[in-house]
């Protein structure tokens, strides 16, 4: 029985040889992944892709490249990079968070040992040594530039 | 060559494709001369035709953001063909999700300090406050479920844990490099 044509062939309306390179990865049943990547890449750029990558990466390749453009699609202006760049943000917020409860427990952590040292915390003094230490976190920041 | 734009050298793109730069050139905001790659990569991976529908689709004034996407996407699919820029989200995404059980731990951990403070100390809530109040407020963003969120407003959320040549790289050196 001999299968009908892949959806890149249907869609370019021409006839699907045996070794139709986009047949394994957009089959029939689903145009509307072909007619994604089709209108953000083009048919010859997804050819060309897919030509020059081993066979074995090829259904991973055409899967990403479905995801990006359906994000494309949908965000025309940002596309995926806007969720990389929120990605970041809530990296680096979670870095901040983090480094000010490791403070926080830095801060309790004197006032224990001062305090099993039978020495009466100078309470002023406790405060100002919270002050001694450093937020030295790093937030690498590799931001699209959009992002301030 | 005759060129109506003759007090600026054709733009990028039109210098690549070996044409006329017209004044009305929709490319020449926003692919400068000085920057050749930067059309080179978009037309390689999305083509001029394709990038040219896309600008007359959005409004001119998220045309340089929307250009600079595109080259942003390119360059990270030229780097990885495999991948592209779903390698990138994945690697963040566990970033995200490592940092944010750290998070969860060292929260935890503050608490029981706290509360040994408390037992030693009974005058120390006061002084966990101002120290709260020194360092600034504890109550930082739900960053767990604003990445949820945003995941879930994305297609093919479910789909995210994306296996990537940067698994290994959970630094995201890899990922740094595109940028």
């Amino acid at each position: 029985m001999i299968s009908g044509r892949c959806a890149a062939c249907k869609s370019q309306r021409r006839k699907c040889p045996s070794d139709c390179i986009f047949s394994p990865y957009f089959p029939p049943n689903d145009p509307q992944r072909f007619a994604c990547v089709h209108r953000i890449y083009g048919c010859s750029n997804v050819g060309k892709m897919l030509q020059q990558m081993p066979v074995q990466m090829r259904a991973q390749a055409v899967d990403t490249l479905y995801m990006e453009a359906r994000w494309r699609i949908e965000d025309p202006v940002y596309g995926c990079v806007k969720l990389i760049s929120q990605l970041h943000q809530n990296l680096n917020d979670t870095e901040s968070e983090l480094a000010k409860v490791k403070a926080l427990i830095a801060f309790h952590k004197l006032q224990i040992s001062q305090v099993n040292e039978l020495h009466q915390p100078d309470l002023d003094a406790s405060q100002s040594n919270v002050e001694q230490f450093q937020f030295n976190y790093s937030t690498q920041n590799h931001y699209p530039w959009f992002i301030n | 060559m005759a060129s109506s734009s003759s007090y600026n050298s054709p733009c990028a793109a039109c210098k690549f494709l070996r044409r006329k730069c017209m004044p009305d050139c929709i490319f020449a905001p926003y692919f400068p001369p000085e920057e050749p790659q930067k059309f080179a990569n978009v037309h390689k991976i999305f083509g001029a035709s394709n990038v040219s529908k896309l600008l007359n689709e959005v409004l001119p004034h998220q045309r340089e953001d929307a250009v600079n996407s595109l080259a942003y996407e390119a360059e990270a699919r030229i780097k990885d063909p495999v991948y592209g820029c779903v390698g990138a989200i994945s690697v963040l995404q566990r970033q995200v999700i490592r940092l944010q059980k750290e998070l969860d731990a060292t929260n935890a951990e503050m608490i029981r300090y706290t509360n040994t403070c408390t037992e030693i100390i009974p005058t120390h809530h006061h002084h966990h406050d101002a120290a709260t109040r020194m360092l600034g407020n504890n109550e930082g963003p739900d960053v767990g479920g604003s990445s949820s969120s945003l995941l879930a407003q994305s297609p093919s959320s479910a789909a995210f844990y994306y296996p990537s040549p940067w698994n290994n790289d959970l630094s995201g050196d890899a990922f740094h490099h595109i940028h």
